[in-house]
């Protein structure tokens, strides 16, 4: 598509360079088109699901299954008026809301949703997608700042430490896969991990990486500030923590931010872990079972298994939003300095040693006509161990304080 | 505490609170007396030094509408109506607390069956302002679900009140001497089988939220009292009881036909917030007791058995305990005797009180309220000292205060 536009670029006598630009406006159009519908369905699906948590109906009025709801909304916030306070800075309050919006919606163009179907393919994108998520902490904390609230300042700090802390296990995880992978390219990564015949089995998330996964997985929903890590907006006590101040279009910004962030990084966890756009059976479904080789075919196929899965784990946060409590800063902070790190630095060694066995042929131990791999099943089963740890340790390391319950005593004359 | 005097000065360029508070190290946060979590219209005055809380002050008097003084001023069956909105989530604490008191006063005797009436509302009460209670503070701990959970079952408690006193929440259903209209046929049934329904649901609740590690971390050790602290400070209620003090008038001074029913009063061991929770959430159980007993007990039975006797001209079923009220007084000419008596009962919140003074006209010479929720929130900021900032919700909800009895 780049070459078309430099065709007809350079067909009206401009100069080339100016395809360049004139592409990075087509483009981010594109993602922010796509990312736009898939937030306006995913604000609808947030609140038939907490609707259907909560025995209760949802919107049902605009639209048929109240489909419009989410348009109507968008359409109320556009034409609210987008108040700047006295005392608040106005340039770096309307700026607060573009800087968090901006890097949440090229974070779409960098998925791969197929082979072809990636908006910039670059050989570190897995570098760049953290670079992008963790600029967005940038547009919170400057809005907390420049509100002129308490409660937003509040909110901004809790943001600006809720990154730092939850970003290194982020990347930490991730980094195993780099290393599992052999590449920060995210096309690559999905490529590897479609090895072998086993499918849904030997995805990153089970075959090598269940640690990864669960750390990773966790500091994603903590990184898009939802229950029980919204502490930044947390409502019961911050009112509404860094957007407390915001209306019309610059709320909104904010709102439709958040969403997108949770679908791209539900797409990361599903690229990273979960085989991108291959089927759960190993490849893609049309070509094993049908024998189709048409590109077009095989890229709906591509798309429809990326979309799917993505939604899995959106729907998997719905679910966790619905169930849990919110947690304090301080909790928040011991969770992932003492636990989610060290565990994710300790299972970056071990992703390491994993590799070197099957890199080089490590230690072989032959008995009769078998041939075992000794060190592979050594970090294999080191591997298994933390995943234990982790699941386990989590429940142990809220649990372990629970004092007996009260007796019931008949009191009374 | 003091009441809501000053206002910041216009006069001040804006911004600048903001800028000399970070240069002090310490942020002074008001709080309220318009915020999500403050349980209606309570301002404090919050010093915190990053995420830690050094000073709270609480300010109220924000929802008074003298409540005392409009005794005084109108007949005692012209303010009646107005003191459901004394405590709006158990009206009929209310209510039961001015009608007792002015009985006393006036020597009126009560039948047994409107007493065992007035104890089944004031339990299923009870269970409503607890279910309440229960949604917003794992609201305030940011749990949603439970909310609307908690709201399913209060609507069923609120649709059996609206069949026995056309109210929801404003009920106004005792009289002097009695209640203003018999059951309606079939209500101890829906009673129980409310009973039936909710003993399911509140194991639901606690197989979700009791054991949750997220919630146990939010509320065991946070705000820890011990029981001579709270006692010093006038608290009652589940908030003492979780502290280890198993003082409840129920047991204590047995009013209506508590000392009918047998019931266990929930005590904690630790006086954290968990241990108020894991009260409160026994103590509905206990009332689902109660009603199971009264309803099993009560003089009469349903009001369709009680009819059907009279039609066939029993004579048993036209006792004065079985009537709807045990002496017909005149609403409009009636002067209370001259008398003075303090009642208090076991409201949700701990002891609700009426002081009242008659002086033989058919005004009251005043009339006193002791609401639970202001002696409970005395003890706010000695607990929050030195605290995490969102503990203030946790600890705030745990103590379980509701404005308009603060401020009356």
């Amino acid at each position: 598509m780049q070459e078309l536009l430099t065709q007809l670029i350079t067909g009206f006598g401009l100069p080339a360079w100016l395809s360049f630009f004139l592409w990075a406006v087509v483009l981010y159009g594109m993602v922010a088109v796509v990312g736009q519908v898939a937030v306006v369905f995913m604000v609808l699906m947030e609140r038939k699901v907490l609707a259907w948590l909560t025995q209760r109906k949802g919107p049902n009025r605009v639209g048929p299954w109240g489909t419009l709801q989410t348009v109507a909304d968008g359409v109320k916030l556009l034409f609210k008026e987008s108040i700047v306070g006295p005392g608040q800075d106005w340039f770096l309050f309307t700026m607060g809301p573009v800087i968090f919006f901006a890097p949440s919606f090229v974070l779409y163009a960098l998925i791969p949703f197929t082979d072809r179907l990636v908006g910039i393919t670059m050989p570190l994108g897995l570098l760049f997608v953290f670079a992008l998520s963790s600029l967005s902490v940038v547009g919170i904390v400057l809005s907390g700042w420049a509100s002129n609230n308490k409660y937003s300042l509040l909110g901004g700090m809790r943001s600006a430490s809720q990154a730092i802390s939850y970003e290194i296990p982020l990347v930490l995880s991730a980094l195993g896969v780099a290393v599992a992978a052999g590449s920060l390219d995210l096309k690559t990564i999905v490529e590897a991990q479609n090895q072998g015949p086993f499918g849904l089995f030997s995805w990153y998330w089970l075959s090598i990486l269940p640690v990864s996964f669960v750390i990773f997985h966790i500091a994603s929903i903590a990184e898009v500030n939802r229950i029980p890590f919204d502490l930044p907006e947390a409502e019961s006590e911050l009112v509404s923590g860094y957007n407390t101040e915001y209306s019309g279009m610059k709320f909104a910004m904010f709102f439709l931010a958040e969403y997108a962030s949770l679908f791209a990084m539900s797409a990361l966890v599903v690229v990273l872990f979960f085989g991108g756009y291959y089927s759960p059976v190993g490849g893609l479904m049309l070509e094993r079972f049908a024998g189709v080789h048409d590109n077009t075919l095989l890229g709906l196929e591509m798309v429809t298994w990326t979309v799917l899965k993505t939604y899995f784990f959106i729907f998997f946060a719905m679910i966790i939003r619905g169930t849990l409590p919110r947690l304090k800063p301080d909790q928040l902070m011991a969770f992932s300095w003492k636990f989610l790190i060290p565990l994710s630095l300790l299972n970056v060694f071990l992703v390491a040693a994993l590799k070197m066995a099957w890199m080089t042929d490590g230690m072989l131990l032959t008995a009769g006509p078998f041939t075992f791999n000794l060190t592979y099943w050594i970090t294999y089963g080191l591997t298994g161990l933390m995943t234990f740890i982790v699941l386990v340790g989590f429940g142990q390391l809220f649990g372990h304080k629970q004092p007996p319950l009260p007796g019931l005593s008949a009191a009374g004359p | 505490m003091s009441m809501a005097t000053e206002q910041p000065t216009q006069s001040l360029p804006q911004g600048v609170y903001l800028e000399k508070d970070i240069d002090a190290g310490e942020l002074t946060v008001n709080i309220g007396p318009q915020h999500p979590s403050t349980h209606g219209v309570l301002r404090l005055i919050t010093t915190i030094d990053g995420e830690v809380v050094r000073d709270i002050e609480p300010v109220i008097g924000y929802l008074h509408r003298s409540k005392e003084k409009m005794a005084e001023s109108r007949s005692l069956f012209q303010y009646q109506p107005t003191i459901d909105r004394v405590e709006y989530l158990s009206a009929f604490f209310d209510h039961y607390v001015f009608v007792t008191s002015l009985e006393q006063i006036a020597g009126l005797k009560v039948p047994k069956r409107m007493q065992y009436v007035r104890m089944i509302t004031m339990e299923l009460n009870r269970i409503a302002s607890h279910l309440l209670w229960f949604g917003t503070f794992l609201l305030d701990l940011g749990a949603t679900s439970p909310m609307f959970y908690a709201f399913r079952d209060r609507e069923k408690i609120f649709s059996l009140f609206e069949q026995l006193t056309g109210a929801r929440m404003m009920y106004n259903y005792y009289r002097f001497g009695g209640a203003n209209a018999d059951m309606p046929e079939g209500w101890l049934e829906g009673a129980l089988d409310f009973c039936d329904d909710f003993e399911q649901r509140i194991d639901e609740y606690e197989a979700i939220v009791t054991k949750n590690p997220i919630f146990l971390d939010r509320t065991v050790g946070v705000g820890v009292v011990d029981a001579e602290t709270l006692i010093a400070h006038g608290v009652t209620g589940p908030t003492l009881r979780g502290s280890g003090v198993a003082l409840d008038q129920r047991k204590d001074n047995p009013y209506c036909c508590y000392d009918e029913v047998t019931f266990d009063v929930p005590v904690g061991q630790n006086g954290d917030c968990y241990d108020r929770y894991l009260v409160r959430m026994a103590e509905m159980r206990e009332s689902l007791k109660i009603i199971r007993q009264a309803v099993r007990q009560i003089p009469g039975g349903d009001t369709a058995d009680l009819m059907r006797r009279r039609a066939e001209g029993d004579e048993a079923a036209n006792d004065i305990e079985l009537q709807i009220a045990g002496q017909k007084i005149n609403l409009l000419t009636y002067k209370a005797p001259p008398g003075e008596v303090m009642t208090t009962v076991e409201s949700p919140r701990g002891f609700l009180g009426c002081y009242l003074i008659t002086d033989g006209t058919p005004k009251a010479y005043r009339c006193k309220w002791r609401g639970a929720s202001f002696s409970n929130l005395t003890v706010l900021p000695l607990l929050m000292k030195g605290r995490l900032f969102p503990d203030l919700m946790a600890i705030f909800g745990s103590i379980d205060v509701i404005l308009p009895e603060v401020d009356r």
